[in-house]
């Protein structure tokens, strides 16, 4: 990283220099020191993975029993690194809250995972992924990160076949690929609609053999409620055994996150009913900087909402764009019609009318932000919720006609299947109908090149960490990000910061572990003693109103100044006015609930502060102010190329915001143009 | 459409549990059977009666954490799971019975929710293939059969969830476990633990409590992913070989 003067906004708009954009954010945020190091290694983009791991320092293997790591989290991230790390011999507790580690939410991946193997000689290369990704990521990730996660994506590849992944193949044996949202390269692996299934039976199996083995323990139905830091390093965390509600406390020399995305502050997202932002939020109230924390994702194919009682949404994989067009009626009349009395002439296919060159296949946030437009616009299909249609079609007729019934049965039976079932319509002879939903977060715990976090001690991996996906993240990314940071890079990274160790051993009479497990036990108690009137769940619901509206699709100034006034009148009232029936000693949901809508209540204001004071589009971040003549997102480089990583100030402060600026050394900014 | 709901309530793993009856106006066709759960969960905070504890997650039939008895049959009619049951498949003034899934391996919690963990232990047992992080050969060194993957494939969807030892009069987990030894033992990189995986996965079994499988055949038909019920010829087939092999 080259030194950067720091150019934080000022409090008062007043004194930003001439050109500098308006300071939207201005009163809601303390500017803080720039980030300047990132621990990435200098030299050649290509030579600097190397470079590191040949750096980070060994640790003898007689030492490893002796090194105690607790992992929080089961999915691809936290299950590949609980194997890896039980593999070389440490000492290993996972945690999840599920039932068992294999039912982490990277279990409901459907489409695929990218790897630069290049086995359809179609030009990919080790290159051409890192390229496509920090594009796709709309120039607003650090290229050493990403240029380290294309090249040990092929590595992923290989285990996971040992492993017996059980993924697509061709007739002469060779495994199949296919093309994924936005590239023109065919470097996705599936299995079926169910390739991250089949990816964490992979990881959850050798991880099982690992606690077969002695170095892995695993705590399932266990949350993590509290992080321990001891001189300010990560030593610990305080967890709630979600059976007995008994409140514990694990000590040891590192802790890793790998807890999930946070898309559930939304209420409504495609995440599962109980992924959360407890873990990450907890660690940054004690120090973690949450980076970008408003660059969601928010996906284009998902079944549209039908009612008030919806609980969440499901994702219709985005490999269904490779054969399935998009369309809505050209005239608002048609919108009640049957789909299939509607002739050509009057359809319009708007992504192949708009985005001629990658017509269906745009990426995420384009699709899904061209959707809106047209419900907007009145041109929306299917039932009306709130007065207004939100849905478009997605037509596979061409595709059977070209393909066989057979041909498309092979490719999405269960996803045609998982929609006849929620749905109660036939996507063979009715076009789908889908509508953009959350689906995914860009933002999350800031973590340097070795993916420690700005507690030493603390490394978070997986969808937790603000990652290698910029503003926006392309489809089969996320599987190998989070396969690469748990199999094939922590392992390298810890090791560096394990070398040190094992550290001074601490009990549970320290005062940190006291003053953790305390806050931890008044909070449940403040739940159960509230008494209030309302359930955790319509707050939350209420919550994931204000944020859609407001910080979903397009953001303005206005809107996200509302959106945190309404937050925190909500919150509030929550603290309050809560009901939480039952006791603290047993199994209750709703006290998990009320435990994570709380901390969704504070994580919505910073993602709102955020998406404030980033007064440009980039990638999911659409900025109503931030547009072209055409309605296109338009980033600001010259102001905005620059990672949002805040510090948590103390309960009503303003966060402070400390900038790392984005160089790219490998690779051109450009504007993105997908026409 | 207004149900009546006969739900299974139990405090605790220690205390006796009983029916409980319930009746749930306003249930709309559109809502998934666990919705409509929440709806009544709702109503009952509002009344200030402790909600009804149940099992989810991902609510998209894959990861294996839902799964009642309702009206008696695992999942309930359709072949689905439990989350992706609608209230399409009934109707108005329909009596509905909920109960946990009933197996001495899977001792209650609390109302509807069980303890699985005896699944994790099998898998401990034998359930993987051996081969450490970065130890991988070339991935297109070993070619495979297109169609030992696909049938690889389909047995490797099972999900975990319980039913088929849930729906097996005899509590049997013969089901599961023949679909893990299957999906393993029809690719190359599963032979060289094939013996020591079945021996191992069978003694964890039945050491768990589960019952031995008589060819009933409920569990297949229970199974919302279609697991076939040749998966336990499979598995009876792979022991006898590796009891001859002299495991
Ligand atoms: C429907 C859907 C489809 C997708 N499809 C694709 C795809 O095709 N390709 C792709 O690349 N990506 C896809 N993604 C994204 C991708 O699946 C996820 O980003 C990725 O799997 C996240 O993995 P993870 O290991 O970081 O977290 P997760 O798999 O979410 O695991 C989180 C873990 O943390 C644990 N945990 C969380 N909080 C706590 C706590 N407080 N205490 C204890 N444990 C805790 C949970 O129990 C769980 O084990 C999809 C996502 C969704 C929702
Ligand atoms: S075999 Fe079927 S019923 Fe049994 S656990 Fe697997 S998916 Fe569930
Ligand atoms: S909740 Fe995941 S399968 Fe039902």
């Amino acid at each position: 990283m080259t030194d950067m003067p720091d150019t934080t906004l000022t409090g008062d708009p007043s004194h930003d220099a001439p050109g500098e954009p308006a300071d939207d954010a201005a009163g809601y945020y303390t500017p803080g020191d720039p980030i300047r190091d990132t621990k990435a290694p200098e030299g050649p983009i290509a030579d600097r993975w190397q470079t590191r791991k040949f750096e980070a320092r060994l640790v003898n293997p007689s030492n490893r029993r002796k090194l105690d790591v607790i992992i929080v989290g089961t999915g691809l991230a936290g299950g590949a690194a609980a194997a890896t790390l039980g593999e070389a011999g440490y000492n290993v507790k996972s945690f999840c809250y599920q039932d068992s580690p294999r039912r982490a939410h990277s279990i409901a991946a459907q489409g695929g995972i990218n790897a630069a193997k290049n086995y359809k000689e179609d030009g990919d290369s080790v290159h051409r992924l890192f390229y496509d990704t920090v594009k796709g990521g709309d120039y607003r990730s650090r290229e050493s990160n990403v240029y380290r996660l294309a090249e040990v994506s092929t590595n992923i590849i290989d285990q996971c076949v040992a492993q017996g992944v059980p993924f697509a193949r061709e007739y002469g044996g060779l495994l199949d690929n296919r093309s994924f949202g936005g590239v023109q390269v065919s470097r996705t692996f599936y299995a079926r609609g169910q390739t991250g299934q089949q990816l964490l039976i992979g990881a959850y199996q050798a991880m099982e053999r690992q606690v077969a083995a002695g170095t892995v323990e695993q705590f399932t139905r266990h949350e993590m409620l509290e992080l321990i830091v001891v001189d300010g390093k990560a030593r610990g965390i305080v967890a709630r055994d979600m059976v007995t509600g008994e409140i514990q406390t694990h000590l040891a020399d590192v802790v890793v996150l790998a807890s999930g995305g946070y898309g559930n502050v939304f209420f409504l997202s495609t995440n599962a009913m109980g992924s959360n932002v407890t873990a990450s939020w907890r660690a940054h109230r004690k120090g973690a900087y949450m980076a970008n924390p408003c660059y969601t994702q928010i996906h284009p194919t998902c079944i549209p909402v039908t009612g008030s009682h919806q609980s969440k949404l499901t994702l219709m994989s985005e490999s269904l764009r490779n054969d399935g067009r998009i369309w809505v009626p050209k005239k608002q009349a048609d919108c009640e019609k049957d789909p299939r009395d509607i002739p050509e002439e009057d359809r319009d296919y708007y992504l192949e009318r708009i985005y001629p060159s990658f017509g269906n296949l745009v990426p995420r946030d384009i699709a899904s932000r061209a959707a809106k437009n047209v419900c907007d616009e009145g041109r929306g299909v299917g039932p009306a919720v709130e007065g207004v249609r939100r849905g478009v079609y997605l037509d596979f007729s061409a595709a059977i006609e070209r393909l066989g019934r057979d041909g498309i049965e092979e490719k999405y039976d269960n996803l045609f299947d998982m929609y006849a079932r929620i749905t109660g319509e036939n996507p063979y002879e009715v076009p789908m109908r889908i509508y953009p939903a959350v689906h995914y977060v860009m933002g999350g715990l800031w973590v340097d090149y070795d993916l420690q976090s700005s507690i030493p001690g603390l490394f978070v991996t997986g969808e937790a960490n603000f990652s290698d996906h910029g503003a926006n993240r392309l489809g089969a990314s996320a599987l190998m990000q989070g396969l690469a940071d748990g199999y094939f890079v922590l392992p390298h990274t810890i090791r560096d910061y394990l070398a040190d160790g094992p550290f001074e051993k601490i009990d549970e009479s320290h005062p940190a572990v006291v003053e953790a497990r305390a806050a931890v036990e008044d909070r449940v108690a403040h739940f159960l003693n509230t008494k209030g009137t309302r359930s955790v769940d319509s707050y939350h619901r209420e919550l994931g109103n204000i944020m859609w509206e407001y910080c979903g699709m397009e953001r303005t100034e206005d809107g996200l100044k509302k959106a945190i006034d309404l937050i925190r009148t909500l919150k509030d009232d929550f603290w309050r006015n809560v009901k939480v029936l039952g006791t603290a000693d047993s199994l209750n949901q709703s006290l998990e609930k009320a435990g994570r809508v709380a901390d969704f209540l504070e994580l919505g204001e910073l993602m709102c502060i955020d998406a404030l004071n980033r007064r440009e589009s980039c990638g999911g971040h659409f900025r109503g102010e931030s547009q072209t003549d055409d309605g296109e997102a338009l980033r600001h480089d010259d102001h905005f190329a620059y990672v949002a990583a805040w510090e948590f100030a103390g309960d009503g402060e303003p966060p402070v915001l400390h900038k790392e600026d984005l160089v790219y050394t490998a690779i051109e900014m450009k504007q993105r143009s997908y026409k | 459409m207004k149900v009546t709901l006969k739900i299974w309530r139990q405090p605790d793993a220690q205390t006796k549990g009983a029916m409980h009856t319930y009746d749930l106006d306003g249930v709309s066709s559109d809502m998934s059977f666990l919705e409509m759960l929440d709806v009544l969960n709702e109503d009952l905070i509002a009344k200030g009666e402790d909600p009804v504890a149940f099992d989810s997650d991902c609510r998209e039939g894959i990861c294996g954490m839902c799964g009642l008895m309702i009206n008696g049959q695992a999942h309930g009619p359709e072949v689905t799971t439990t989350c992706q049951l609608h209230m399409r498949s009934f109707k108005d003034g329909d009596e509905i019975v909920i109960e946990p899934w009933r197996a001495d391996a899977f001792p209650v919690i609390k109302d509807l929710v069980v303890d699985r963990g005896a699944f994790d232990r099998m898998i401990q047992a034998g359930g993987f293939i051996s081969v450490n992080t970065g130890s991988a050969p070339e991935a297109h060194s070993v070619p495979v059969p297109r169609d030992d993957a696909i049938r690889a494939f389909n047995v490797a969807t099972c999900i975990g969830c319980g039913a088929c030892v849930a729906a097996c009069p005899n509590g049997s987990a013969s089901l599961f476990m023949g679909a893990k030894i299957t999906h393993l033992g029809e690719l190359p990189q599963g032979q060289p633990e094939r013996d020591s995986r079945v021996v191992g996965m069978v003694s964890q079994h039945d050491a768990e409590g589960f019952g031995g499988c008589t060819n009933i055949g409920e569990c297949t038909a229970a199974c919302p992913k279609e697991i076939p019920l040749d998966v336990i010829s499979q598995l009876n087939r792979d022991l006898q070989t590796a009891l001859r092999h002299g495991h």
